[in-house]
């Protein structure tokens, strides 16, 4: 156990290196900072001295420790378009991010895992079929549609809800949060639902698909074949079994949750980090791109170590040696 | 006290529907083991569902009665029928390594079985879990009962099962081919184990198997079964030993006995069944053909010595060091020019791997072979263009994976014709195929066909047609009868008989089942975990093998011994 | 005469005998083939071709459907502010929604495949290269990694040379986010195929390894992978739809199905839902029949489950 658990500790060591390497050649090669800091005015030499005290001409790997080291310590340099410090600008549209993604994937597994166990349990009923058409459809709608069509609905057509921005912030220390207030409820629940839908859709399916071939394994029917109650066979036995392998997929869903996050906060011009990237995109500001693609690859890194820990944790074949 | 009467059992599929049981009756006493014997689809695993109401959703049963003591079974609604499974009727499975829940304690297991059926508490069930683990025997019980079901071995398994089947005092439990998982020796004790409980506690079995010798060891009456009818029926002793009905005879004509050696199996022509000639004329050419590429001499002598094979495992712990596993211990053996030698060893004793290095699909990690006194290049220093690659063939255990289901016959035989540059031309290729499909004793039409259109036994003759495409002079047999049928068992292994009679192939012979070994081979070799136990002349062993393992295996390898006249 | 049997044989076989069983797939295909179809020959079939300048003008603007209150029956499902025609500019648009995506996917499928029946079958190092890769692009989603391929061919070209190949961009991007399911799935399939007998047969018997991983193991893996194709054909186009709403895609005046949805937008709020709407439509029925024929595909290669 001790031997999984460095080796995924090494691995994501490994990818996180990886990617910061990825967004240091980012960084370094796509254009020329120096153009993108100064205008035309700058004369030749201020720029070759610019060159020299950003550190510009040292060796590649130097400069990539030199990166690294830096992002280490939270210094994430500045923006080319506003100039403003990187890592402050994330952190302010940090919350934002979270929040909507957090909740997002609490109703994605709220009402996912429940159906999923539902339709592979009762195949054949009606609500089940729906269900199973339904979440067809869900996966084939892009997110951005879906927010659309929800804005539509809610936001124009029935006016209940808001259609973008996130009114009704409440500070605590430096998090700017929407939970705290109704308005600020209300401006959540479009775009955690349109963020949601679509995570919704592949748990249901994947709970459903693993439900099913746990319900046809042995030690399934031997459990029928001694008569242990169905209760117990289908809610102790069998979910167990099946939340094993859809808890690391779950982990995976959270990348996906912060990727489509970008599309989202698009549709409903919600102030998280997905719009900001957009725009560097737009504007082609190299260093946020690049810290952005640091900071999404730890969050994945970091969850899926968790999801592993977790694993472990609960099947006990990885936990205890065979000793007999 | 369980009484079948007349069950008649429908599957229905997308062609319409088939009949997988058709009118049985048989009845178990109390305290009976009763043995419920046929070839693979004879139906024998359905009757056992059907009692316990644990037929998939195609299949349904169009008529019959089944009583357990005054319960019709039938007539009972869903929620009935499963309170009275556990409670009345149990059954067992045969991988014990899928059939315990693997993220539950055998203490939560046991206990939560215990409390479906029976009113008492948690601590009661407890201590009447630990008092039947120690009944069963497993040692330590009190502590072991904690553990998960992945901490035990295979044989400690299936008795962990068996006590889950019997913690609630079923009346009958049925046993679907409980031991064909395990090895002999700990096939042996959980025979025994079955065979307590039904004189102990009076509990009857309805022991459901394929495996002829297992029956005669333990139950008392046993029902034949074929193609889903009964054949016949009755008192162990008397159905194997005097069986009335053809189909019987021919049965117990095909199982390889443990105590002789035969020429060659005597199958007699059941109805239903044909061997198919095939072309004489074309046989012959294949005869020819191998004859004039192999000469009249006999095949290689194949030496090992001092042959290891080590498997890299987990590391223990961070900075423990890495527990390899040793398959192969300095394995030394000689394999005479043109005969064939048998290698007998449990699952893990490395037989599989030795086949395997002389193949050059695993690399040893000492050790040097010679066939016919030239270097043998292990794995890794044989060349593809080395000639022993085309000597070295080999006949693999699973007739199902061993040939590539998207080719056609013809493509598969004509492999190494090409490979080895053996014949050139396409035409005289596809003729030569079909030749030797003859020789094996299939039909020509099969050239065209799929291997996913021929049976199990069909399939392995053409794997060994392949083997004799090449002009082999070395014959590496992996188990090639273990996934057969019995009738199916004996005709290939007579069809080796022929073939090694004619063409003298040095062959190694790999199998479990002593038995079979015995009716092939002139030499044996006996391993156990990874190290020769010992070797010599193979009727001599049998008369008396000299080391104690040797002597355990043979006692534990259950035999049928009444006595098989000759048909 | 073989013809004639394979086809006989193709008839009969279980795929085909299930396909007809199915009227879920049965409409799904008829709808792909209707809509692939129709996209392809929109250069032949389309009233207007929307990219010429000349074909519209402005006094056609905003015109709604012919079935309404206005409607023009020149142009069938209405206008947009510039007065294209808003069926040609669907048709033409899936054109380039299903070019890019096939296009992408092809590129995926061969790379993936390759490198993942390269790394199940050398293993060693290679593989784990490989599989490192692999990783370090799985912890990028894929929009993430086709705006990034966006955002770094945008720093790297000048500007027109950019919007040139902002087709070949798009592609490249969208390749790359796909590739690894192939590979892995490739290489999962050969490790289970590697083990089976029959491979071991052809090792033994000396043949070479390209020859093996051609004849042997990749006819027998093709059921899996054609399922993850059209998962991923339809994850194609979603993708290409995002990155055209987002404003990174296709631009307005070469539009697909995404740019077209995106200029729709604007009119959410006024009455002219046609813009909006239709090609929404048209989007979504498109990948659900698609993800109704993967379904299909999947229960055929997996009969345990049905």
């Amino acid at each position: 156990m001790v031997g999984f658990i460095l080796k995924r500790l090494v691995q994501s060591v490994f990818v996180m290196l990886a990617v910061a390497f990825l967004a240091f050649s980012l960084f370094r090669f796509v254009g020329d900072p120096i153009s993108q800091m100064t205008g035309v005015e700058t004369s030749l030499e201020d720029q070759a001295r610019l060159r020299e005290d950003l550190g510009l001409n040292d060796p590649y790997f130097v400069q990539f420790a030199r990166f690294t080291g830096d992002m280490l310590r939270g210094d994430f340099g500045y923006s080319f378009r506003t100039r403003e410090p990187i890592g402050e600008m994330l952190l302010s549209r940090l919350p934002a991010t979270l929040e909507l993604g957090v909740v997002a994937l609490l109703v994605s597994l709220v009402v996912g895992i429940p159906a999923g166990v539902y339709t592979a349990l009762r195949p054949r009923g009606i609500l089940s079929q729906t269900i199973l058409v339904g979440t067809l459809i869900g996966v084939s709608i892009p997110t951005f549609v879906i927010g659309i069509l929800l804005i539509f609905l809610f936001g124009v057509q029935l006016g209940w809800l808001p259609t973008f921005g996130r009114g009704g912030t409440v500070e605590i220390g430096w998090w700017r949060s929407s939970l705290f207030t109704a308005e600020g409820w209300r401006s959540l629940v479009l775009p955690a639902l349109t963020l949601g839908l679509f995570q919704l859709t592949l748990t249901m399916r994947l709970v459903r698909a693993q439900m099913m071939e746990v319900m046809r394994t042995d030690h399934i029917r031997f459990a029928i074949a001694r008569g242990v109650p169905w209760r117990s066979i289908r809610y102790r036995h069998a979910l167990s079994n099946t939340m094993i392998p859809v808890i690391t997929i779950i982990g995976l869903q959270f990348g996906g949750v912060i990727a489509f996050s970008i599309v989202t906060e698009s549709v409903f011009q919600w102030p998280g980090m997905g719009l900001l990237f957009l725009e560097s995109i737009r504007f082609v500001d190299i260093p946020v791109m690049s810290v952005y693609l640091v900071v999404i690859a730890f969050f994945f890194v970091l969850i899926n170590l968790l999801v592993d820990l977790l694993y472990v944790a609960i099947d006990p074949r990885l936990r205890v040696r065979e000793s007999v | 006290m369980l009484k079948v009467d007349g069950l008649s059992v429908l599957f229905r599929h997308r062609h319409g529907a088939t009949t997988a049981v058709e009118d049985v009756s048989l009845d178990v006493a109390r305290g009976e083991i009763h043995g419920l014997v046929g070839e693979s689809g004879a139906g024998k695993s359905t009757i056992g569902a059907a009692v316990m109401g644990l037929l998939p959703a195609a299949g349904e049963i169009t008529s019959g009665a089944l009583t357990l003591g005054d319960t019709d079974l039938r007539a009972l609604s869903a929620v009935e029928a499963h309170r009275l499974r556990g409670k009345r009727i149990s059954m067992i499975f045969q991988d014990p390594q899928t059939s315990l829940n693997p993220l539950m304690t055998v203490e939560a297991q046991l206990v939560e079985t215990l409390l479906a059926h029976e009113d008492i508490s948690v601590d009661e069930a407890r201590a009447r879990a630990i008092a039947l683990l120690d009944e069963i025997g497993i040692a330590d019980a009190a502590t072991r009962i904690r553990a998960w079901p992945h901490q035990f071995s295979g044989g400690m398994r299936q008795r962990v099962v068996i006590a889950l089947a019997l913690c609630t005092n079923p009346e009958l439990i049925i046993a679907d081919e409980p031991t064909t998982a395990l090895d002999v020796a700990v096939q042996a004790q959980v025979l025994d184990l079955i065979r307590r409980l039904a004189t102990k506690r009076g509990v009857g079995f309805i022991l459901i198997t394929h495996d002829i010798g297992v029956i005669a060891q333990v139950s008392d009456r046993v029902t034949v079964l074929r193609g889903g009818r009964v054949v016949e029926q009755g008192p162990t002793a008397r159905v194997l030993g005097q069986p009335g009905q053809p189909y019987t005879k021919a049965l117990m004509a095909a199982v390889p006995p443990l105590d002789r050696r035969l020429d060659r199996f005597r199958l007699p022509r059941v109805e239903g069944e044909r061997e198919v000639p095939g072309s004489a004329d074309a046989a012959r050419e294949a005869e020819d053909w191998l004859m004039a590429g192999t000469g009249t001499g006999p095949g290689p002598a194949l030496e090992m010595s001092d042959v290891t094979v080590r498997f890299r495992g987990e590391r223990r712990g961070i900075f423990g060091a890495r527990e390899n596993f040793t398959a192969l211990d300095t394995v030394s053996l000689s394999v005479r020019p043109g005969t064939v030698m048998g290698l007998v060893g449990e699952s893990g004793s490395g037989k599989s791997t030795l086949a395997k290095v002389v193949a050059a699909l695993v690399r040893p990690a000492e050790g040097e072979m010679r066939l016919d006194g030239a270097v043998l290049p292990p794995m890794g220093a044989r060349r593809r263009s080395d000639p022993s690659r085309r000597i070295v063939q080999m006949v693999f255990q699973d007739p199902y994976s061993s040939l590539n289901s998207r080719h056609r016959v013809i493509d598969i035989l004509g492999e190494p014709l090409w490979l080895y540059g053996l014949e050139r031309d396409a035409g005289r290729r596809a003729r030569l195929a079909r030749a030797m499909l003859a020789l094996v004793g299939l039909d020509a039409t099969a050239a065209e066909r799929h291997p996913h259109q021929f049976s199990g036994g069909q399939r392995q003759r053409i794997a060994v047609a392949r083997a004799l495409l090449s002009r082999p002079g070395l014959l590496l047999c992996d188990e090639p009868t273990s996934a057969l049928d019995v009738s199916i068992q004996a005709q290939i292994l007579n069809l080796l008989k022929d073939l090694q009679a004619r063409f003298g192939l040095t062959t190694l012979f790999i199998s479990h089942d002593l038995a079979v070994v015995r009716q092939m081979s002139e030499d044996i070799a006996v391993l156990k975990d990874g190290r020769l136990v010992e070797t010599g002349p193979s009727e001599t062993f049998f008369a008396g093998p000299a080391a104690q393992y040797s002597r355990d295996l043979l006692a534990q390898t259950p035999a049928v011994r009444f006595g098989m006249e000759a048909g | 005469m073989p013809e004639r049997g394979r086809l006989a044989r193709l008839m009969r076989s279980e795929g085909v005998w299930l396909f007809s069983r199915s009227p879920a797939a049965i409409l799904a295909a008829i709808v792909t083939v209707l809509i692939v179809a129709g996209a392809l020959m929109a250069p032949w079939i389309a009233p207007t071709n929307p990219y010429d300048l000349a074909s519209f003008s402005l006094f056609d603007g905003l015109l709604p459907p012919a079935w309404e209150e206005g409607g023009d029956p020149r142009f069938l499902l209405g206008t947009d502010d510039q007065g294209r025609d808003m069926l040609s500019a669907i048709l033409y648009g899936a054109r380039l929604s299903l070019s890019i995506a096939a296009m992408a996917m092809a590129v995926a499928l061969v790379l993936g495949v390759g490198l993942g029946l390269a790394a199940g079958y050398l293993g060693g190092r290679f593989d784990a290269v490989v599989m490192r890769i692999a990783d370090v692009q799985l912890a990028l989603p894929a929009i993430l990694t086709a705006l990034l391929i966006d955002g770094i061919s945008r720093g790297l070209l000048p500007r027109d040379l950019h919007d040139d190949l902002r087709i070949a961009v798009i592609t490249l991007a969208i390749a790359l986010s796909l590739w690894v399911n192939f590979a892995r799935t490739a290489r999962a399939s050969v490790f289970v195929e590697r083990q089976k007998d029959y491979v071991q047969a052809a090792i033994m018997m000396g043949q070479h390894p390209l020859r093996i991983m051609a004849r042997h193991i990749l006819p027998n893996i093709v059921g899996p992978l054609l399922v993850i194709a059209t998962v991923d054909l339809a994850s194609a186009i979603l993708l290409e739809a995002t990155l055209s709403f987002l404003g990174v895609g296709l631009p307005a005046d070469s539009p697909s199905l995404g740019t077209l949805i995106r200029i729709g937008m604007q009119y959410l709020l006024s009455g002219e839902w046609w813009i909006l709407w239709m090609p929404t439509v048209f989007l979504v029925v498109l990948v659900v029949a698609i993800n109704l024929l993967g379904d299909f595909l999947r229960d055929l290669f997996n009969p345990s489950l049905r």
